[in-house]
C-alpha cells in the first residue's frame, strides 16, 4: 500500500499516523509538503491531526485552500482512499469533501484522553477488520470536534450508512461517552461513496499495547487488506 | 579619566534626561547606578540605561542567589553540560543526550494568565530546541491561592488553558505535573513549566559566539512593544498597581514556535550555525551579551535591520522588547542564503543583523549612528552580586502523635482529604493537555512519574517528574529542600526508573529580607545535600525572587524537577492496582510522623510542627532496593508515599487500578499515625510474589512487612473502616470540577 500524508505548517500528528501506517503495510508512507502541487500516485491520502496554520480564521480553513489539496479533491473525486483525522477532519469538511463540520466542543475546553467508539458497519475500506457494533478504545485531542450536520444530510447519511463511528460507553451505550457534544455522538463519517473517512479520534495513537492499546490498529490493517 | 571613546554614542531625538528617577524606575540601586557610572566612564545614553537595567536586573543577573547557587552540586559522570547554558544536557547512552530544565512564569502569569501560562511553555520549549534537541515531554509545577480567594478560579482556568494553548500547538505531549492551593499563593501564583528533548549527544548547539566577521542573523517573529521591561517586571514586588503592569507580559504565537522549531532543527542538521541562543527574558540584550560574552568577542548590531511589527520603534524598545519566538544565531560566513531558504520555507523572518567583531563590546547602529557602545566583559564580571543578610528559620519541635488525635471517623476522614484541593484528582487540568501525541506516553498523568519512550519502535524510555512539599519548606527550609529532591528521586524509582538529574526551580519572596533569604539557604543547603547523596546533580534551573506582595512571601518552593532512565519500557511499573490476590508490601520504617501533614491540616485544622525528617542514606538504600525489585519483576505496581501517607497512597492505587484491597493496622503504633504520617523514605508495592520481595528486603537491611492484599470493590482498614472504591472516587473526581463550574470552594 503506497500513502503519502499531507503536511501543512502546524501539522504535528504526521509521524504519528506514517508511523501506524509503516508498522502495518510495512512501507513508509511519502510525506508531502503543502506547498508542492505534485502529489505522487498512491493508494492512499491522509490528512492527519494538527494545527495546519495555527487554527487560524478557523480549524482547517486555510488548509482546505493550499495548492497541494486542490490536487487531494480531484484525487478524492476519482475515488483514491482519503483518510482524514482530526484536524485532517476539519480540513476535509472545510473542503467539503465529507458532510457536515466540526465546532468548538459544547464545554469550550481542549479534551485529551481514551473514548469508547461504536463501529458502525464493517462494510468499508477502514473498517472491514473489524466487527459491526464492534466497542473500541481509542484517544481523542481536540478542541473543535463537535459534529454537526443539518437535518436533511443527516438522515441522508443514516440512510446511506454514511456514520462510520459514534461515541459511546464502555458498554456501548450511545448516550454516554460523548466528550465533545458531537450530533447523535458522530466520531466519524464517510462520503457517499465511502472513499473518504472523516474522524476526529486518533487510531494512530491506539496501535501498541503499551502505549494506548491495539484498537485503533485493525483501521490500518483494514486499509492495507483493502487496498494491497 | 578613560582615553577618548572611538564612537561615542549619539541622543535620539526626545531622549529624556536621566535623572535619580529615570534610574530608580529602572530598578538600579543608587550605588549600582555608580557602578554603571564607573564602567561607562560617561553618562549613559537612554538605551545603554535600559540595557544594563535589564542585565543586572536579578532574573538577569542571579545576584542575591549566585553565591548560594554555588553550593548545588552539578557533575557526574553523565552529566554533558551543566547549569549556565540555556538548559541541562545528560548522556541517555547510545549516542544520545536528554536536555531540559524548567522555568518559571510567575510574575506574567498572575497579571494576565492564559497569556502568561502559554509564553512560559514557549520560553522553556526554546530553551530546549535551541540546543538542538527535539522535544518530547512537557510538565508543569503550578501554585494557586486558597480556592475561596476570588481570583483564584479565573488563574486555575486562564493559566491552564494557557499551557494547553501552547503545547498542544506544539505537539508536544504534556504528561506530569503537580498542583496545589495555598492562601500563601494567593496574589502570587506560581507557574513553573519543564521541557524535556533528546538530541544527538555528539551535536548539542551552545550559545558561545565564535569567528570574527561571522554574521549575527535574526530569524523567528518580527519584534513587537510587547514585554518590554519583563525582566524588570519579575524582579520586584507586586503592588496594588500591578494590573497596570500587563502590557509587560509577552503575547504567544505556538504557530510561528512550532515552525521555528522545525526550522531550526532543519537548519540545525547542517554545518550552518556557529553559536544560537533563544531570545528570552531582556530579548536581544541578554541573548547578544551571553553570546559575545561567552565567546569572548564583541557585536556591532544595525538596529534598523531588526525585522518589526510596527512602524515608529526605537533602538530602546528594539533592545529590550520580549516578543516571543525569535533567535539569534552566529553563522558560518557563507551560509547565508541556504540559512535563508530554509526560513523562508518555514515562513519565518530571516535578517543579518551584524557581525561579531574583536573590540568585545557592543555597539548598537541605527541608520547608521552610533546609539550605545558598552564594553560587554565588565557588565558581567562588574555586575552587582549580594551577599545578603540571612537569619535561619529554626526546626520547630516534633508533634508528638499523642498531641494529634486519631479521628472520629476513619472513613470521612479519608473521604475529607481525598477530596481535598491539593490531593483531589486534577484530571480536569491534564485532560486539557494533549498527552498522548507522539504515541510515547506508556505511563499517563496522574502516578508518581510519567513515563515517554524516547523515540518510537525503541524500548528505551524517560521517566520524568516534578515535585515540591512546600509546607515543609516553610516550616524547616533544609529539611524541606532536601525533601523536594528525595520525592523526585523516590518518584522516578517508583516507576522502576534511574534516575540521573535534576533541574530546579527556586520560587521565592523578597530577598532583601533576611528570613526569606535564609529560606533560600537553607532550601539550597537541604537540596545539596540530597543531590549528593541521591547522585541525582542539578543541570539547569531558574530563580524566581520578589514573590510577594504587600510585604507577605509566598511559601519558599524549590520545585526539582527530575528525569530518570529505563532501558526498557516493558519493565516500568505504574501505581494501578489491577488484580486481585496481590500482597501489600510496605517498604521502610513508619514512626508516624504527623506534623506538616495532610491530615493534621485537613482534618484538624492545623499546620504546625516539624516535617518528617530525611535521613538520606536510608532514602537510597530503600530506593535502590524497590528498583532491583521491579527491575527482577517482582512488583505489579508500586507507588511512594508522600502527602497523606499510607492510606492515601493506597487508595489512589485502588482507584487506578479499579481493585480494592483490605489491610491491617499493627499494634504496636496509634493506627492514624500508622495510616496518615507522612514519614518519608517508604514505598508501598503490590506484589504476587511477597515472599522473595520480603527475603530480599531482609537480605538489604531495607524495613518491609506485609499489611494486605488487594481484592473487591472496596478500601478496608480491619476494625476501623471500609469504603468502597465508587464513593472514594465520587469524592476524589468531584472536587476540582465543581469548583470550576462554579461551586463554592
Amino acid at each position: 500500500m503506497k500513502a503519502a500524508v499531507v503536511v501543512f505548517p502546524g501539522t504535528n500528528r504526521e509521524h504519528d499516523i506514517a508511523n501506524a501506517i509503516a508498522l502495518t503495510s510495512g512501507a513508509k508512507p511519502a510525506m508531502v509538503w503543502h506547498g508542492d502541487s505534485e502529489l505522487p500516485k498512491v493508494d492512499l491520502i491522509v490528512i492527519p491531526g494538527g494545527f495546519s496554520y495555527g487554527d487560524y480564521l478557523r480549524c482547517g480553513a486555510m488548509a482546505a485552500h493550499s495548492p497541494v489539496m486542490r490536487e487531494v479533491k480531484t484525487r478524492a473525486e476519482k475515488g483514491v482512499p482519503v483518510l482524514a483525522v482530526c484536524n485532517g477532519f476539519q480540513v476535509a469538511a472545510e473542503m467539503g469533501i465529507v458532510p457536515g463540520t466540526l465546532m468548538r466542543n459544547a464545554h469550550l475546553q481542549f479534551v485529551c484522553g481514551d473514548v469508547h467508539l461504536k463501529v458502525e458497519t464493517s462494510q468499508s475500506l477502514f473498517t472491514n477488520r473489524y466487527q459491526q457494533g464492534q466497542i473500541i478504545r481509542v484517544p481523542v485531542a481536540h478542541a473543535e470536534g463537535n459534529y454537526f450536520v443539518d437535518n436533511d444530510t443527516l438522515k441522508r447519511m443514516e440512510d446511506r450508512g454514511q456514520i462510520a463511528l459514534r461515541y459511546c460507553g464502555a458498554d456501548g451505550d450511545l448516550a454516554a461517552g460523548n466528550p465533545n457534544g458531537s450530533l447523535r455522538s458522530i466520531a466519524g463519517v464517510f462520503n457517499e461513496t465511502k472513499s473518504v473517512l472523516g474522524m476526529m479520534p486518533h487510531p494512530e495513537n491506539a496501535i501498541e499495547p503499551r502505549f494506548g492499546g491495539t484498537d485503533g490498529k485493525a483501521l490500518f490493517e483494514s486499509l492495507v487488506a483493502a487496498i494491497a | 579619566m578613560n582615553a577618548p571613546e572611538k564612537n561615542p554614542p549619539v541622543k535620539l531625538p526626545n531622549e529624556p534626561v536621566i535623572t535619580p528617577q529615570v534610574v530608580a524606575e529602572h530598578g538600579l540601586a543608587p550605588d549600582e547606578y555608580q557602578r554603571l557610572l564607573r564602567i561607562m566612564g560617561r553618562d549613559p545614553t537612554m538605551v545603554e540605561l535600559g540595557i544594563f537595567s535589564a542585565m543586572w536586573s536579578e532574573h538577569c543577573s542571579y545576584k542575591s542567589s549566585k553565591v548560594w547557587l554555588k553550593k548545588l552540586p552539578t557533575q557526574a559522570p553523565w552529566v554533558i553540560c551543566g547549569p549556565g547554558e540555556n538548559a541541562g544536557v545528560i548522556d541517555i547512552g547510545d549516542g544520545q543526550a536528554a536536555v531540559f530544565k524548567m522555568e518559571s512564569h510567575n510574575h506574567p502569569s498572575y497579571i494576565e494568565p492564559y497569556q502568561g501560562a502559554a509564553t512560559g511553555v514557549g520560553g522553556i520549549l526554546r530553551d530546549v530546541f535551541t540546543m538542538g534537541a527535539r522535544p518530547i515531554a512537557n510538565v508543569n509545577a503550578l501554585r494557586f491561592g486558597d480556592p475561596s480567594h476570588p481570583k483564584t478560579r479565573h488563574l486555575v482556568s486562564g493559566v491552564v488553558a494557557g499551557i494547553g494553548g501552547y503545547g498542544n500547538c506544539m505537539g508536544i505531549p504534556t504528561v506530569a505535573g503537580e498542583t496545589n492551593f495555598h492562601r500563601a499563593y494567593n496574589e502570587n501564583i506560581l507557574v513553573n513549566a519543564m521541557t524535556v528533548g533528546i538530541a544527538p549527544a555528539d551535536r548539542i548547539f551552545y550559545s558561545a559566539a565564535a569567528g570574527l566577521g561571522n554574521p549575527i542573523v535574526y530569524v523567528g517573529s518580527k519584534t513587537g512593544r510587547d514585554g518590554i521591561h519583563g525582566a524588570t517586571m519579575s524582579s520586584a514586588e507586586f503592588s496594588e498597581d500591578s494590573e497596570s503592569k500587563r502590557p509587560t507580559v509577552q503575547v504567544g504565537d505556538p504557530f510561528v514556535e512550532k515552525l521555528l522549531l522545525e526550522a531550526c532543527l532543519e537548519l540545525m542538521a547542517t554545518d550552518a550555525i556557529v553559536a544560537i541562543q533563544d531570545m528570552g527574558a531582556a530579548g536581544l540584550t541578554s541573548s547578544s551579551f551571553e553570546m559575545a560574552d561567552k565567546g569572548e568577542l564583541g557585536v556591532e548590531l544595525h538596529l534598523d535591520r531588526v525585522p518589526m511589527r510596527e512602524t515608529g520603534m526605537n533602538p530602546y524598545e528594539l533592545m529590550l522588547s520580549e516578543s516571543q519566538e525569535r533567535m539569534l544565531m552566529v553563522l558560518k560566513p557563507g551560509r547565508e542564503e541556504m540559512a535563508r531558504k530554509v526560513f523562508e520555507k518555514w515562513e519565518l523572518d530571516f535578517a543579518v543583523i551584524g557581525t561579531l567583531t574583536d573590540t568585545r563590546r557592543m555597539v548598537l547602529r541605527w541608520h547608521g549612528d552610533v546609539v550605545a557602545n558598552i564594553p560587554i566583559p565588565p557588565v558581567v564580571t562588574q555586575a552587582p552580586m549580594y551577599e545578603r543578610p540571612w537569619t535561619e528559620t529554626r526546626l520547630p519541635s516534633t508533634l508528638a502523635i499523642a498531641d494529634v488525635p486519631a479521628p472520629k471517623d476513619y472513613g470521612a476522614a479519608l473521604l475529607k482529604m481525598i477530596g481535598c484541593p491539593d490531593l483531589a484528582s486534577k484530571a480536569w487540568i491534564w485532560r486539557q493537555y494533549d498527552h498522548l501525541i507522539m504515541g510515547n506516553t506508556a505511563i499517563r498523568p496522574g502516578g508518581d512519574s510519567a513515563v515517554v519512550r524516547v523515540a518510537a519502535n525503541k524500548p528505551k524510555a524517560l521517566a520524568i517528574t516534578s515535585d515540591c512539599t512546600p509546607r515543609y519548606c516553610a516550616a524547616h527550609p533544609e529539611t524541606g529542600g532536601r525533601q523536594a529532591v528525595a520525592e523526585a528521586w523516590r518518584n522516578l524509582t517508583a516507576v522502576g526508573a534511574r534516575p540521573l538529574a535534576c533541574t530546579d526551580n527556586m520560587n521565592f519572596g523578597n530577598p532583601t529580607k533576611p528570613e526569606v533569604m535564609g529560606q533560600f539557604g537553607g532550601c539550597i543547603t537541604g537540596m545539596a545535600e540530597a543531590c549528593r547523596a541521591l547522585d541525582f546533580p542539578i543541570v539547569s534551573g531558574n530563580v524566581s525572587l520578589y514573590n510577594e506582595t504587600e510585604g507577605r512571601p509566598i511559601m519558599p518552593t524549590p520545585v526539582i524537577g527530575g528525569v530518570g532512565l529505563l532501558a526498557d519500557v516493558e519493565g516500568c511499573v505504574d501505581i494501578a492496582l489491577r488484580e486481585a490476590g496481590l500482597a501489600l508490601v510496605l517498604v521502610g520504617e513508619t514512626k508516624g510522623h504527623l506534623g506538616q501533614s495532610i491530615f493534621l491540616r485537613e482534618v484538624h485544622g492545623r499546620e504546625a510542627g516539624a516535617p518528617p525528617p530525611v535521613d538520606l542514606t536510608v532514602e537510597r538504600r530503600n530506593g535502590d532496593f524497590v528498583r532491583g525489585q521491579i527491575g527482577a519483576g517482582h512488583v505489579a505496581a508500586c507507588h511512594d508515599l508522600s502527602d497523606g501517607g499510607l492510606l492515601i497512597a493506597l487508595t489512589e492505587m485502588a482507584m487506578a487500578g479499579a481493585t480494592g484491597a483490605t489491610i491491617e493496622a499493627p499494634g504496636d503504633i496509634a493506627p492514624h499515625a500508622w495510616l496518615f504520617g507522612e514519614d518519608q523514605g517508604r514505598y508501598l508495592l503490590a506484589t504476587a510474589r511477597p515472599d522473595a520481595v520480603i527475603a530480599a528486603a531482609a537480605r538489604a537491611g531495607v524495613p518491609a512487612r506485609r499489611i494486605g492484599t488487594s481484592g473487591g470493590g472496596a478500601l478496608t482498614v480491619e476494625g476501623l473502616m471500609a469504603i468502597s472504591l465508587s464513593e472514594l472516587r465520587r469524592s476524589h473526581e468531584t472536587w476540582l470540577p465543581a469548583y470550576m463550574a462554579g461551586e463554592a470552594a
